[in-house]
């Protein structure tokens, strides 16, 4: 096995578009290395893009905020004005692993690890978040929500690099919410977990909503339905009945051990409440 | 496979070594460079008895490559001591009995150096919350717990 530490994104996308199959990206680590401890894990080539000039920095633009694919998530609530702008996304990304985890763990190793479960997910789809690519041919811009294909499975094609999240620049009354659901209160894989992001007029009313839904699908789930549920509303008790009816019936998960297919879809609706709220009192707060 | 030669910082000493492409930052600790405090306990990043301070964030050094460490700044249990001066965490470790085995401590150790210098003035819950990824199963977590508040307190200038 090769560790290659590339210094550049052109060479790093060279790296893994002229390597056979076994080669693996190293950002965080905190999911690659307990793969690396599988007695059948094999790798020929291992490319860390930590040395790649911007990959450890969150940056505002014009256009919002680039978060370079490096970041650990311990990084996200340092950032004042991320936390004050994306209060849901920082949150979700938060809640993944321990102290230790949050020092290393990127939202885009969380991305493109690809679990159904992963919690920055939901949250980053729901705040219309999309990611730069780079690869052997350039560079394209394209949606969170379709960087995911199923479990284990992205849309990246061989040698595509996701180098940076863009969450888009924030005005006027607008909030966000992550909300999951584990059978303890720390580290734990989500059963669920549901993010909403929405914006208000001056009235108060809902003007704009998306509602995302993990761990209830081979990947996570973006509903219109719930978002036009909610849109001009001001959450009234009637309007969180239905968007917690629509999030249950939209949702499609399986039973395991962490949850039987009843118990999701029931509390994809409860947490779809609750998130929907908190995103209602963080926007109205603006 | 061809070996990796590292500079790195380890408890302010400038360290070079060698290690495998695949070779964890803790098998370099404890088998290349003799720093035998930081324990493997799960290997995957669960226990927190591998816990390191990589750049000022505690980390586990199972889920670290040796590569990673290039350019660095680490610091161990083996830097925490002051020469024949105990660091205030370990005295207090010591007065509240905050550890049976022992295996844990190494760990708890640099994630509460970590804590209390993010946050000199931790509350309980947030010590327990910072301190989630390090498990220990002799003592119950209440000792931990004191003796980091303790420690937290003399270390602001609090102690009576």
């Amino acid at each position: 096995m090769r560790y290659e530490r590339p210094q550049t994104i052109e060479d790093a996308t060279a790296l893994l578009a002229n390597a056979d199959a076994k080669s693996f990206l190293l950002a965080g680590g905190t999911d690659l290395l307990v793969r690396m401890q599988n007695d059948d894990f094999e790798a020929d080539l291992i490319v860390d893009i930590k040395s790649i000039a911007g990959m450890g920095n969150i940056t505002e633009t014009g256009g919002g905020f680039v978060i370079g694919a490096g970041v650990p998530c311990a990084a996200l609530s340092e950032n004042p004005a991320l936390f004050v702008a994306w209060p849901g996304v920082v949150e979700a990304a938060n809640l993944i692993g321990s102290t230790q985890i949050q020092g290393r763990c990127t939202m885009v190793g969380n991305l493109c690890n690809a679990s159904p479960a992963a919690d920055s997910v939901p949250a980053l789809v729901a705040a219309n978040a999309r990611v730069r690519v780079a690869g052997p041919s350039g560079q394209r811009e394209i949606a969170v929500l379709d960087v995911p294909t199923g479990p284990g499975k992205t849309s990246l094609k061989k040698g595509e690099i996701i180098e940076a999240i863009l969450l888009p620049k924030r005005d006027g009354r607008a909030g966000d919410a992550y909300q999951r659901f584990i059978p303890r209160t720390e580290m734990d894989i989500a059963v669920v977990g549901v993010g909403v992001n929405l914006s208000l007029d001056d009235a108060g009313m809902v003007q704009s909503a998306r509602v995302a839904l993990g761990a209830v699908g081979p990947k996570v789930i973006l509903s219109d339905k719930a978002a036009e549920a909610i849109i001009g509303t001001k959450l009234e008790e009637s309007v969180l009945d239905a968007l917690a009816a629509v999030c249950s019936d939209t949702s499609s998960p399986i039973d395991d051990k962490r949850g039987t297919v009843a118990f999701r879809k029931q509390v994809a609706g409860v947490l779809a409440r609750r998130a929907a709220q908190t995103a209602y009192t963080r926007a109205g707060e603006k | 496979m061809s070996s990796i030669a590292v500079s790195t910082t380890i408890n302010d000493d400038d360290v070079e070594f060698l290690c495998q492409p695949d070779e964890t930052l803790l098998d370099v600790l404890r088998n290349r460079l003799g720093l035998m405090g930081a324990k493997e306990g799960c290997g995957t990043g669960d226990c927190g008895a591998c816990s390191t301070i990589m750049d000022g964030r505690v980390v586990c050094s199972c889920l670290v490559l040796g590569a990673e460490a290039q350019g660095k700044t680490i610091e161990t249990i083996e830097g925490l001591a002051n020469g024949a001066e105990l660091h205030p965490l370990q005295r207090k470790f010591i007065e509240h009995a905050a550890l049976q085995c022992g295996i844990c401590t190494p760990g708890f150790l640099m994630a509460a150096k970590a804590l209390l210098e993010a946050n000199p003035d931790p509350t309980e819950t947030e010590i327990r919350f910072w301190l989630a990824g390090n498990l220990c199963r002799c003592t119950g977590y209440d000792k931990i717990v004191r003796a980091v508040q303790d420690a937290a307190a003399e270390m602001r200038g609090e102690t009576a």
